[in-house]
C-alpha cells in the first residue's frame, strides 16, 4: 500500500546528484498541488562530503527544516550516510537505502572501518527497502542513473500521482530523459516486484 | 498575466527579482551562499551581469550606475560586506539616483565560511535600511520594494539573506520585466557626490533625517504586518526565524518585519501592549532585541536562545515550552566524511611537498584551504581572502631572514585577484623575503567554477583577456619566478626546494586547471599491482579520495581516479601503472 509522507530526508555523498533528486521530488509535489520547500547546504559538497537535503509538503509549509526523529522517509544514496542520518527518521517510517558502499578517505587511508553491520543497524530503527541502484543503473548503461533509479523506488511507496512524478521529471531533467524516465520505471519496478 | 508557480532558491528568486525590477546592472563576487544570485541573473540577457574581482569593486560599480540613474545591485556573502564597507558607509550619504540594492548572505551555522557574523549591523553602522525575506517568494518580491525603498528615500538598501534562505527552493509566483529606462542625462551635484568634508558635514544631519523617516515609513510599510493571534505570548521575528515561529507557535500573535531596520518602534510598542511575554527570535546578534529593550520594553531572547548558529522550531518550542527536544547527534563512532581535495587535485601537488618539507604555510580561502587535513596537513592559518601573503610577510619580517626559510604563503588565482596583489606589491615593496604560491587552477573553483579575470571569459560567457599572470607578478617588482605543473611531482619538489633556498621576494606559480573542469585534461584510470605493491604506504601520503587501503595494499577506484598520475610517481616498485586492465580495475 502507498503510504502519505510529509517530510524527506535525502542524504548521500557529493557528486551522487542528492540535491537533482530532491529537486525531482518537490517539483513532482509543486505538480501535485502542494506547497513544498526543499533546502540544503550546499558550497564543499562537490568536494566528497557527507550531503543532506529536505523535502517537505503540505497546504502550508512552514520551517524549511526536517526536525531529527520527524522524517516519514529517508532515502539514502549511501549505506554509511543512512547510518549517520538514521535518528532524522521516524521509528515508524522507512528507510530506502541503495546498496551502495562509497568509503570516504577516512576508511580508504586505514584511518577508520567501514561498518559492516550497517543494514541490520538500520532496521533496529525503522523499516528497510534496500535498492541495487548502481546494479540496476549499470544496466542501463549509465551509471549516472542511479539517482533517479533510487527516486522511482520512492514513487512505488508513495501517495503520489503517477502524472505529477512524469511532469516533474519532464521539468527537471536538463539531459539523457528517455534514459531518465527508464531508469525512473526500472527503481519502481525493482520494489514493486520485490 | 497570471504565472504558473516555479519552484526557485532564495537565491534564484533574488535573481528574478532584479530582472522583473528592470535591473540594469548587477556585479558581485563568488561566495557561498550568495554566489547563484549572479549566476541565475546572467542567464538574463536583458540584466548585464558580471563577476568583479572583488566585493569592494563590485559596490563601487553598483554606485557608479546608479549615479547614473540606473537600478544596481551588489551581491555578496556576509564577509564579502567586510571588503566592500568602505564604499558602504560612504554611499549611505551620498545623493543616489537609480535605486541601489546590496544583497548581503549572512551563514549561520557557517556551513561555508570562515565567521558568523550578523551583517544586520552594517545596516545599523551605515544608517540605511535592511529588508529580510522569510522565503523564495518574500525574496523575489523584496528586490522590487528595496529598489521602491532606495529611490523613495534615496538610500541604498541591504537585502539579508542567510543561508537557510538562498539555498532552499520554495514556490514562486514569477511576473514580467518592467523595463528601467535611464534619465537622458547625468546629473550629479558635488554637494552629493563628492564627499569632501565640507560636502560629508552637511549630508550627515540629512542622513539622520533619513533614518528617522524611514522608521516612520516602517510603522506602516506592509512588509512588517501584525498577524493577531491567541494567546499572551507574542513573537517579534523576521527572515526563516519567523518561519520557525509561525510552525511552533501557529496561533500566536506574530509581529513579522520585512524591514529590520530601522526597527518601527511604534509599531513594536503597539504590538507589546497587546501581549504578556514579548519574544524576539532572531538568529545571531540581538539586533532587535536590544533596541526593543532600549525602549524600556521587557523582552525573551538571548536569555534563552543562542547566539551561534541555526534556530530550529523544536528548539523554539524548548525556549519557549519548556518542551524536550532530541538534537541530531550522529554516532560518534561511524568514520567522517568531510570535504577533501579531490582525486586529481592540483593543489595536492603543492601540498605533498610543503608537508615534507615541514614548511610553514599561511593559507587563505579556497579549495585549498583543505589542504589543513591530514595526511597533508599543510596549511598553518586562514583568515580571510588575501591574508595569508601578507601574513607570511609579517612572519617573515618579524622572524628575520634566518628563521624564515619555511615560511610560505600558498593562494588561489582567484584569490590572488581578489585582495592577493596588494599584498605581493607590499613584499615586493618593502623588500621582505617572503615567498608566495599562486595556485592556479584557472578558476573559482570552491563556489562552483566561476569566471575571474584569468579565465578569459565574463559572467555572460563573453569572451574576455586573460590577465597574464606571470607579467602581473613581475610587473608587480617579483624577479624570482618560476612557473612549475604540480602534476609534475619531481619537478615541482625542484623548484619548491629552491624557492625554500632564495634570499629575496620570490613568487612559484603552480599551474594546472581544476580536475573537475569540463575541459580538464584527463588520463585513464590507472591501477596498482597487486603482486608489486610493497605496502610502503609512499602513494597514501598523498591523501587521494581514489586510493583504497585494502590489507594494507594500495588499490584506484577507477570511477574517482583521473589518472593524475601523481601516485604513480611516488611508487619506487612501478607497482601503479597507467594502461587500464580491464581484469585488474
Amino acid at each position: 500500500m502507498k503510504r502519505r509522507a510529509d517530510d524527506f530526508v535525502l542524504v548521500g555523498v557529493g557528486g551522487q546528484g542528492v540535491v537533482l533528486a530532491a529537486n525531482l521530488l518537490a517539483r513532482a509535489f509543486l505538480e501535485a498541488g502542494f506547497d513544498v520547500k526543499q533546502s540544503e547546504v550546499h558550497g564543499m559538497a562537490q568536494r566528497g562530503g557527507s550531503v543532506q537535503s529536505f523535502v517537505r509538503r503540505g497546504e502550508i509549509v512552514r520551517s524549511p527544516v526536517v526536525e531529527p526523529g520527524c522524517a516519514d522517509i529517508l532515502i539514502a544514496f549511501e549505506e554509511l550516510e543512512a547510518l549517520r542520518y538514521v535518528d532524522f527518521v521516524r521509528e515508524d517510517g522507512l528507510i530506502i537505502v541503495s546498496r551502495e558502499k562509497l568509503p570516504p578517505l577516512s576508511v580508504t587511508a586505514g584511518k577508520s572501518v567501514y561498518p559492516e553491520d550497517i543494514l541490520p543497524r538500520l532496521q533496529k530503527r525503522a523499516q528497510v527497502i534496500p535498492v541495487n541502484a548502481r546494479g540496476i543503473s549499470e544496466e542501463l548503461g549509465n551509471v549516472r542513473m542511479a539517482n533517479t533509479v533510487m527516486m522511482g523506488a520512492l514513487s512505488a511507496l508513495l501517495d503520489l500521482q503517477e502524472e505529477a512524478w512524469q511532469k516533474a521529471i519532464r521539468s527537471t531533467v536538463k539531459y539523457a530523459l528517455n534514459l531518465n524516465i527508464k531508469a525512473f520505471e526500472a527503481g519502481r519496478s525493482s520494489v514493486s516486484a520485490g | 498575466m497570471i504565472h504558473l508557480k516555479v519552484l526557485l532558491s532564495g537565491n534564484e528568486a533574488i535573481a528574478r527579482g532584479a530582472y522583473e525590477a528592470g535591473t540594469n546592472l548587477i556585479s558581485g563576487y563568488p561566495g557561498t551562499p550568495s554566489t547563484e544570485i549572479i549566476e541565475s541573473a546572467a542567464g538574463y540577457t536583458e540584466i548585464y551581469s558580471e563577476w568583479a574581482p572583488n566585493e569592494k569593486v563590485a559596490l563601487e560599480a553598483a554606485i557608479g550606475a546608479s549615479l547614473g540613474g540606473a537600478r544596481a545591485m551588489a551581491c555578496m556573502k556576509h564577509v564579502g560586506l567586510n571588503v566592500a564597507a568602505d564604499p558602504l558607509l560612504t554611499v549611505s550619504y551620498m545623493g543616489i539616483r537609480g535605486g541601489l540594492v546590496i544583497v548581503s548572505a549572512d551563514d549561520p551555522g557557517i556551513t561555508s565560511s570562515q565567521n558568523e557574523q550578523d551583517n544586520r549591523h552594517y545596516a545599523k553602522f551605515a544608517k540605511i535600511p535592511l529588508l529580510e525575506p522569510s522565503d523564495s517568494q518574500e525574496a523575489k518580491d523584496f528586490v522590487l520594494e528595496a529598489f521602491r525603498v532606495s529611490e523613495r528615500f534615496r538610500t541604498p538598501v541591504i537585502l539579508r539573506t542567510t543561508t537557510r534562505l538562498s539555498h532552499t527552493r520554495t514556490p514562486v509566483e514569477v511576473g514580467d520585466r518592467t523595463e528601467y529606462s535611464l534619465p537622458h542625462d547625468i546629473v550629479l551635484e558635488p554637494s552629493e557626490t563628492v564627499m569632501v568634508p565640507a560636502h560629508a558635514r552637511l549630508r550627515h544631519p540629512l542622513v539622520e533625517q533619513r533614518l528617522a523617516a524611514l522608521e516612520d515609513f516602517g510603522v506602516s510599510f506592509h512588509l512588517n504586518r501584525i498577524e493577531p493571534g491567541t494567546g499572551d505570548t507574542g513573537f517579534i521575528a523576521s527572515g526563516v526565524a519567523y518561519q520557525y515561529v509561525k510552525e511552533a507557535f501557529p496561533d500566536a500573535p506574530v509581529l513579522k518585519l520585512g524591514m529590520v531596520w530601522p526597527v518601527p518602534r511604534e509599531l513594536v510598542r503597539r504590538f507589546a501592549e497587546t501581549v504578556n511575554e514579548l519574544w524576539v527570535v532572531e538568529e545571531l546578534d540581538p539586533i532587535i532585541e536590544e533596541h526593543v529593550r532600549a525602549m524600556g520594553i521587557r523582552v525573551r531572547g538571548k536569555d534563552t536562545l543562542p547566539v551561534v548558529g541555526e534556530y530550529s522550531v523544536s528548539m523554539l518550542r524548548e525556549a519557549v515550552l519548556g518542551e524536550r527536544r532530541t538534537a541530531f547527534t550522529p554516532d560518534p563512532g561511524l568514520p567522517p566524511r568531510g570535504p577533501v581535495l579531490c582525486a586529481g587535485c592540483p593543489h595536492r601537488g603543492v601540498f605533498y611537498h610543503l608537508s615534507r618539507m615541514k614548511a610553514t604555510v599561511m593559507g587563505d580561502i579556497g579549495c585549498y584551504t583543505l589542504g589543513v587535513a591530514p595526511p597533508l596537513s599543510a596549511i598553518h592559518s586562514c583568515t580571510c581572502m588575501g591574508a595569508g601573503i601578507s601574513h607570511a610577510h609579517g612572519l617573515a619580517k618579524a622572524l628575520g631572514k634566518e628563521r624564515n626559510s619555511r615560511v610560505v604563503a600558498v593562494i588561489g588565482d582567484s584569490t590572488f585577484y581578489h585582495s592577493g596583489i596588494t599584498g605581493l606589491l607590499n613584499i615586493s615593496y618593502n623588500r621582505s623575503v617572503s615567498k608566495v604560491i599562486i595556485l592556479d587552477n584557472s578558476t573559482t573553483a570552491m563556489t562552483g567554477h566561476q569566471h575571474h579575470p584569468g579565465t578569459g571569459s565574463t559572467a555572460m560567457g563573453e569572451p574576455s583577456e586573460a590577465v597574464d599572470l606571470e607579467r602581473l607578478v613581475s610587473a608587480l617588482g617579483i624577479k624570482w619566478i618560476r612557473t612549475v605543473d604540480p602534476y609534475d611531482l619531481e619537478q615541482t619538489g625542484v623548484i619548491l626546494k629552491a624557492l625554500m633556498q632564495v634570499n629575496e621576494p620570490a613568487v612559484v606559480i603552480a599551474r594546472r586547471e581544476c580536475a573537475l573542469l569540463k575541459h580538464a585534461r584527463r588520463s585513464p584510470p590507472l591501477y596498482v599491482h597487486q603482486d608489486l605493491c610493497k605496502e610502503c604506504g609512499a602513494c597514501f601520503r598523498l591523501g587521494c579520495p581514489a586510493i583504497i587501503k585494502e590489507e594494507n595494499k594500495a588499490r584506484i577506484n577507477p570511477v574517482l581516479c583521473n589518472g593524475c598520475s601523481m601516485c604513480e610517481q611516488l611508487c619506487k616498485f612501478g607497482a601503479i601503472g597507467g594502461a587500464v586492465n580491464e581484469a585488474e580495475s
